[in-house]
């Protein structure tokens, strides 16, 4: 198909109608309302009728978070060699990372790198939700230990966006161990005085929760974001009941006292540059 | 979850037909003896030795499904046998001092072989009423908080810590989230990895995800042969990856999480042997293999200094799953001299630019 196919119509596309919800419009999954897709991508990805968040991906995630054009990546080409030889389905994991590289952009489940807020130097560590469900492998435990590292060394205070739906179980007990491993270097980074800040976003379940999220300095978590050890199918199955309006909520998690703070993605920059100030020795 | 994998009288696995069977004839000839009083011992003896070769058949080769089977056999020595067997004047250590006392997680002091010791387990109870009241085996953050508590208390008198890991997994209800399952676990991870006492984990049946792990972090990580340590259960694997719990035969084997897959692979540092035919066949045998293995490590976990032993343990968790791909090794380096390269280049590293907040 050439530029002779391209009609002068404006009226009627050639695209096939699948692609319709991708266009102009969106509508909001909390208070459906139909929203002009540019007026929410310039509300940070909130719905500007009722606050919902919507999920981003981790460069636009780096993009509201950290001051312009200042993130520098990390191992931004590590990649997992598939420890197990994980088949399954007719496909295989391998098969699987191919595709998911494509859909998302992302080259795996973190982003991890040095940046400024507002001016402070920090080192970061993102999770990519659109790859493999942000799920954490062997090389989202490599990312974030070497982020851990890195920022001890440098003595920067570390940042980190959780977003994932726990350990990646096509790596099996490799997936496992990365818990271990995250929490191990972070015990490290606390004993040599280092200010660990964790942001949760949605979602923020399983491997994940149980390890590094759920050990910051201080727990920030979006308004509405999923929180959770095991995911709210899981526990519906297991124990037959209808689970409570706000369950496994931020507000939730706020309410039982797991974590500090709950900020609008829109002060997350200035809160995040607050306590950095704070904290500084 | 109903089991349909062993045989109709309980004691077999479905796989085991034939030893079942030799069982049944063996039985009959007894039964033949001491009604008519012919003597059919030199048969019985035939028979045996036929069990024992089919046994040595089936377990030299069983499959990751299989092995799953028998870490979960109703009959599989539990916390309490080895509470029972291997520790003298145990005295169990209750609650969290917080919550509760959860009775998925055991603590107590103890005595194995000549060490004193700290012995923290998941028990998953004998009868219907103790499974009840220890939930099957499956942790609230109760037991996880307890478990820390009491291991904070072995680090203060250098007494330590022996792990026996057993549970399907941490429990997921409404409680343990409300009381926080992900923290109790998450804090577990990151105090374990410092405690300055040596710190053995042995799975002896069921190492079910982050519940296992939740006590699993030290030294040494071991498994009984038959025991199984997975990421995520073989049925829940499979009802996410191939839409169907019933497939869960295929996911076992994909997740390796038999003994001697997860020992190829560097994530374990030793498989403890079972007697034949599985732990289940020979309670006393399998106990003492156990406490075999804790003496003599016990001994030689000893022999290090304590930072020596910090560091190895760091060192061991740090590089969790990176000896298994030898490839990702090297790319790992050569990412680490990227990440140089990178800072070098940050602009105006070390001088902040002040700005309002
Ligand atoms: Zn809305």
């Amino acid at each position: 198909m050439g530029k002779e196919t391209k009609s002068k119509w404006k009226g009627f596309s050639l695209r096939p109608r699948k692609e319709m919800p991708e266009g102009l419009w969106m509508r909001c999954p909390r208070c459906e309302h139909m929203l002009y897709r540019s007026a929410v991508e310039k509300n940070l990805n909130v719905c500007p009728e009722c606050t919902y968040h919507f999920r981003i991906d981790a460069k636009t995630r780096i993009k509201y978070l950290v001051d312009e054009d200042s993130f520098q990546q990390f191992m931004g080409d590590l990649r997992t060699d598939d420890p197990l030889g994980f088949k399954f389905r007719g496909t295989s994991y391998k098969q699987r990372l191919k595709d998911d590289a494509k859909k998302s952009d992302a080259k795996e489940a973190m982003l991890i790198g040095s940046a400024f807020i507002k001016g402070r130097g920090v080192i970061m560590a993102v999770m990519e939700p659109n790859f493999l469900m942000g799920s954490m492998g062997l090389v989202v435990g490599e990312k974030f230990c070497a982020a851990v590292e890195r920022a001890m060394e440098e003595k920067l205070p570390l940042v980190v966006v959780a977003c994932s739906g726990g350990a990646r179980m096509h790596e099996g007990v490799v997936s496992l161990g990365q818990m271990a491993k995250t929490s191990a270097a972070l015990a490290k980074f606390d004993e040599a005085g280092g200010l660990y800040i964790c942001v949760l976003a949605d979602p923020t379940t399983g491997g994940v929760t149980a390890s590094f999220a759920m050990l910051g300095d201080c727990i920030v978590a979006e308004p509405g974001a999923l929180i959770g050890f095991a995911g709210p199918r899981t526990i519906a199955e297991t124990i037959k009941v209808e689970l409570p309006e706000g369950f496994q909520t931020a507000e939730f998690m706020l309410e039982h006292g797991f974590v500090d703070m709950i900020v609008h993605r829109k002060d997350l920059r200035s809160e995040i540059a607050r306590l950095v100030d704070y904290c500084r020795k | 979850m109903p089991d349909n994998n062993s045989s109709k009288d309980g004691n077999h696995l479905a796989f085991e037909e034939k030893v079942a069977d030799l069982d049944r004839q063996m039985n009959e000839l007894r039964k033949l003896t001491s009604v008519k009083g012919i003597d059919y011992s030199s048969e019985i003896r035939q028979l045996q030795r036929q069990q024992v070769t089919e046994l040595k058949r089936i377990y030299s080769s069983l499959t990751a499904w299989q092995t799953v089977q028998v870490a979960r056999h109703p009959e599989r020595p539990l916390l309490s046998d080895y509470l029972n067997l291997m520790v003298k004047d145990f005295r169990e250590l209750h609650g969290d001092r917080c919550f509760g006392d959860d009775r998925a997680i055991i603590a107590g002091l103890g005595q194995i072989g000549r060490e004193r010791v700290l012995l923290v387990g998941q028990d998953k109870g004998k009868t219907t009423k103790q499974k009840i009241a220890s939930n099957f085996g499956c942790p609230n953050p109760e037991g996880y908080r307890k478990a820390l508590a009491k291991m904070k208390f072995a680090e203060k008198f250098g007494i330590p810590i022996v792990t026996l890991i057993d549970t399907p997994g941490a429990y997921p209800g409404i409680g343990a989230e409300e009381r926080g399952q992900a923290q109790a676990i998450a804090a577990n991870l990151y105090h374990m990895s410092r405690l300055r006492v040596p710190i053995i984990c042995i799975v002896i049946g069921e190492g079910g995800s982050g519940g296992a792990l939740g006590i699993g972090v030290g030294d040494r990580l071991a498994m009984l042969e038959f025991a199984y340590y997975s990421v995520i259960s073989p049925e829940g694997c499979a009802g996410i990856l191939w839409r169907d719990g019933s497939q869960a035969p295929e996911a076992a084997e994909a997740l390796k999480l038999t003994s001697k897959d997860l020992y190829k692979l560097g994530l374990v540092d030793a498989v403890i042997p079972e007697p034949l035919g599985g732990a289940h066949r020979n309670l006393h045998d399998t106990v003492h293999n156990v406490e075999d293995y804790i003496v003599r490590t016990l001994r030689e976990l000893r022999r290090v200094k304590i930072d020596t032993l910090l560091d190895n343990r760091y060192a061991k968790l740090r590089s969790t799953g990176v000896s298994a791909t030898e490839k990702l090794r090297r790319r790992t380096k050569a990412g680490r001299e990227r990440i140089k390269e990178a800072l070098e280049a940050i602009p105006g590293k070390g001088k902040r630019v002040p700005a309002k907040v």
